[in-house]
Parts: structure tokens; sequence; C-alpha cells
């Protein structure tokens, strides 16, 4: 569970960490649909050139990052293999059956390639330097005109903060109930797989139990507190916009201009 | 001093679910402005439920519940909740921030109060239970007691005149129990605050002004610690009335009644024991 890069946030104090969350989703949201611009090798450098530098500027080790993308590997390699295999087009290296090698779906593999890293380096810089509760606080905040559309924006953001507020109690709770049972003699980890479920069984129990109750007491809490979801409510926590965060939406616009002209050229 | 901050008259509880078990029968009782008043009893007693009914989280069967003369009910309720505030049992299932001072700031909030006034309280809150140094902190890196500090500021914010607390130092050890005690003794000269403490841990009764016992849903006895603890009861008794019961058994001759920890100490070193 500890190796989980994605989501977590690293403490730190650099260029990137300083940004007002809702310009890093912007411009992390921004850069998804970006990179599907890139059609061309110019393009593609510059991707891989932005997202280094995106990385560089966190102050956080690329092994970080790149152990970001293990869970993801077998994924990117089945995508880029398919990609690589059932791709013909342009010079034809090898072929067996429909499996075919060719010049063009290798281009194309490696355009995959490039967007599935660049992509995951870059959200992944968004959130190793922004706490979870300043994400919820950008999303929220970039979602506000939604309640134009009576979509109940204010719910979802406290839904949400909640629930990144009770994650680290949960991790415990299961810690604390897995060491019960290992007191007991119950194994994790070991036989088949199904006896690997059924071993769960005794986890997921409790856990779900004591969750029922924490969520009840917590209701009653945050009514005692005076919490009314259909009453406007003030908020104690302010994001600031500054010039540093115009920057980096221009400098987003820049890359689209860029990316935008390379196709034009090519 | 006219006006009673809790006015509770002839309350009865019983779940729909079970009519005719009475949780709560017949309860009346008043507590004043300034007053320190526990509430103590048995497991299966009806603390908790009179708790939640004080705070409007259920409503009573029977009977009524005035709160500063405001009848408290389902309209009522929010209004009263602005300056009454309830600190629960289990520090973590209480605590909604995602840090110290946004925790304390959640009531505030949800009164719409606008961003400098919230700063104010926030910082005089937690300045007045002694956590002003964790205000960034997250509730993962606090102790028990300073996660129900922060609570008990939370409820300060709201400038309350009414404090309930449940059960609120159970989970607690012995020491941190003490220093909240001793800054809820404070508070409650400073500002004049009610405090309504339902518990099971005698120290805690002994703290406040007067004691009410309730028994199987009804109130069994009432009156200052002293009296209330130096009677025979069934009841634990702080550790000061402990002693001084072991004391009497053994043949010496100690106060006629309950006396608090340190006027014991007083006593114990006046008299000459070893004679």
């Amino acid at each position: 569970m500890n190796r989980l890069i994605l989501g977590r946030y690293f403490p730190g104090d650099s260029v990137i960490h300083r940004r007002d969350p809702r310009a890093k989703i912007l411009c992390g949201a921004a850069f998804i649909f970006i990179s599907f611009l890139a059609k061309n090798m110019e393009g593609l450098i510059l991707l891989w050139m932005f997202a280094f530098g995106i990385m560089f500027f966190t102050k956080i080790s690329f092994r970080t990052y790149f152990r970001g993308l293990r869970p993801l590997f077998w994924l990117i390699l089945f995508t880029v293999c398919l990609q690589i295999l059932f791709t013909s087009g342009g010079t034809l290296y090898w072929r067996f059956g429909p499996i075919k090698l060719s010049s063009f779906g290798i281009v194309q593999a490696l355009f995959i390639f490039t967007r599935f890293v660049t992509i995951i380096f870059v959200t992944t810089a968004v959130t190793l330097t922004t706490k979870p509760m300043d994400l919820t606080d950008g999303l929220h905040a970039l979602l506000r005109p939604l309640r134009l559309f009576h979509l109940p924006v204010d719910e979802w953001s406290m839904m949400l903060s909640i629930a990144l507020r009770f994650i680290p109690n949960l991790l415990d709770e299961t810690q604390r109930v897995m060491d019960a049972q290992s007191a007991r003699g119950a194994v994790f980890g070991e036989g088949s797989l199904f006896q690997q479920m059924k071993a769960l069984v005794p986890i997921f129990l409790p856990l779900f139990a004591g969750s029922l109750a924490r969520g009840e007491e917590l209701a009653n809490v945050m009514d005692v507190r005076g919490y009314r979801s259909e009453l406007p409510r003030s908020s104690f926590r302010r994001l600031k916009w500054t010039f540093g965060d115009t920057c980096c939406l221009l400098i987003m616009c820049l890359l689209i201009v860029a990316l935008a002209a390379f196709n034009l050229n090519g | 001093m006219d006006e009673p901050m809790i006015d509770v008259e002839d309350l009865t509880f019983a779940y729909a679910s079970n009519e005719k078990k009475q949780i709560l029968s017949s309860v009346s009782f008043k507590a004043w402005r300034g007053e320190w008043l526990s509430v103590i009893g048995r497991n299966g007693a009806g603390k908790s439920t009179l708790a939640a009914l004080l705070i409007g989280l259920l409503q009573p069967s029977f009977g009524r519940i005035r709160i500063k003369g405001i009848p408290l009910n389902e309209e009522t309720k929010w209004l009263i909740r602005r300056h009454a505030g309830m600190v629960f049992q289990n520090p973590d299932n209480q605590f909604i921030g995602a840090t110290v001072q946004d925790d304390v700031a959640f009531g505030l909030e949800n009164l719409n109060m606008p961003y400098e006034e919230m700063q104010r309280r926030v910082a005089e809150a937690l300045e007045a239970v002694g956590m002003t140094d964790y205000q960034a902190e997250d509730p993962s890196r606090l102790s028990g007691g300073q996660k129900q500090r922060t609570a008990i500021a939370g409820v300060l914010a709201l400038h309350p005149d009414l404090l309930i607390l449940d059960e609120a130092f159970v989970m607690l050890d012995p020491r941190s129990r003490r220093q909240l005690i001793a800054v809820l003794k404070k508070l409650k000269t400073e500002r004049e605050l009610t405090i309504l403490s339902i518990t099971h841990d005698m120290d805690e009764a002994a703290a406040s002004d007067r004691v009410l016992v309730l028994e199987k849903g009804s109130v069994a006895k009432e009156g200052t610690p002293a009296t209330v603890f130096s009677e025979k009861t069934t009841l634990d008794v702080p550790f000061s009335e402990r002693l001084r019961r072991l004391l009497l058994k053994n043949g010496r001759s100690v106060p006629e009644t309950y006396s608090t920890e340190s006027d014991l100490i007083k006593w114990l070193c006046k008299s000459n024991l070893n004679t």
C-alpha cells in the first residue's frame, strides 16, 4: 500500500509546490488534452521536455516519478505492444499472420508511449506537490460554476474532504484488525488466491461495521456543530492566486501554440 | 440568575421501536449560568440519551427542555446550537477539518461567518485551550488529549453559553484528563460558561459544582459532590473519598464529609496519623 506514489503528497517548497491548486489542476488537465495535439517528432520532444522540466522544478527526485510508473508498467507495455504489432503502414519489416512490424507501427507506439508516460509524470507532479485538501479546495473552486445547474458541488467537496480526512484512520484500523487476527493465528498473503481472498473476509467485516459506526457518529457531530447542506457556508480556507499562477497558465498556452504551429508546418 | 441555563421538566424518552422500555422517565433538573453540573450513573442509566436530548439529536417522548428559556424543538435546535456545543467521547470521530484550525472553524463556517471574524475567533479559541502552537497540525499527529482540546476549542469559538461533555474524557490518560479539567475550570469562571458533563469518571464529577445521579432512567440523588459522595452508594467514588473511607475503616478519625484531594492532603499533613 505504501508503494503507491500517485495521490501522495511530498512536502516541500518548490516553485511548483507554491502554485495555487487551481492553476495546477487546470494545467494538469490541459496537458492531458495537449498530449493528443502532438503529431510529429518536434511535438513529441516538446512533451518530453515539458514533463521533465516540471519534474525538475518540483525538486523531487526522478526516481520517485519512475516508481510512480511501476504499477502501470504492464498496462503501458501491453498498449505499446498492441500498437507495434497490429498497426500497418509505412515500411513493412516483418510479418507473421495478422502480426506485423512496420515503421508506422513503431512511430505510433512511440506516440502512445510518450502520451502515457508524460501524462503520468505531469499528473504525479501535481499530486506530489499539492496537499490532498488543497486539491479538494481547488476542484471545489473550479467546479463552483456548476452550481448554476443545481449540481451539489459544495456537498461533493465536503464528501471528498471528509473521505480524505478519514483515510489515515481507516488504514490504522485495518492494521489493528489485521494484528488482532494475526494474534489469533490468521495468516495473510499465503496460500492460493482463493485462500488469500478468504483470509480478507474477517478483516473487511469489522472494518465495514466500524466505518458505519464512525459514519453515524460523524454525522451526529456535524449536525450538532450546525452543518446544514441547504444553507450557504463561508470558508475558512482561502486560495490565493498569484502572478506566478498566471504565468503558469501562460506557459501552458505557449505550449499549445507551439504544438499547433508544429502541426501546421509539418 | 433568574432564568436557568438548562431547565428540564418531566423528561421521558423511549425509542419508538420499544416504547415500553423507558430509557429516561420523568427526569427534571435545572442548571444555572456559570455552573458545572455532572451527571453520573452506571452504564445504561440513560446518561448519553440525556445528552443527545439536550442538544436536539433525539426528541423526547414526553416532557420539555428549555435552554436559556427557549423551548428546544426541531425548529429551535439550530438557534440553540449557535450558542451551545457538545464534545463527544471518541476524539477521532469528531475531527472534521484537515488541520486543527480548520476543525475549530467548522462550526463558524456553518454560521456563514465572515472570514476575518473567523480568523479572530479561531485564534482566540485555540489560545484558550493552549493549542495555538498546533494550529496547522493535522489530526494524525495529535494525542487524544490534544484532539479533545481542539474539540472544546471548536465549541468555544461559538462563544457558547453551554458546553455539554458526553464522556469526553473517557479515552484519555489520567494526566490529560486532569489538565483538561483544569482548563475547563478556568473557562467556567472566566466566561460564566455552563458545563454539563456526562461522566463516570469520579474525579471529573468531583471537580463540578453539583452532581446528579441517574439510576435506571431517573434522578436518584442530587447535590454537591461532597454530600453525594459521602453517602453510602454503590457508585465508585473519587480517590480522596476512597482514602477517607479506608482510614475510617482502620479506626482513624477523619472529616465527616467528602473533601477534595487538596483538602484531604492539608488535613493529612495537619493531623498526626502516627498517634
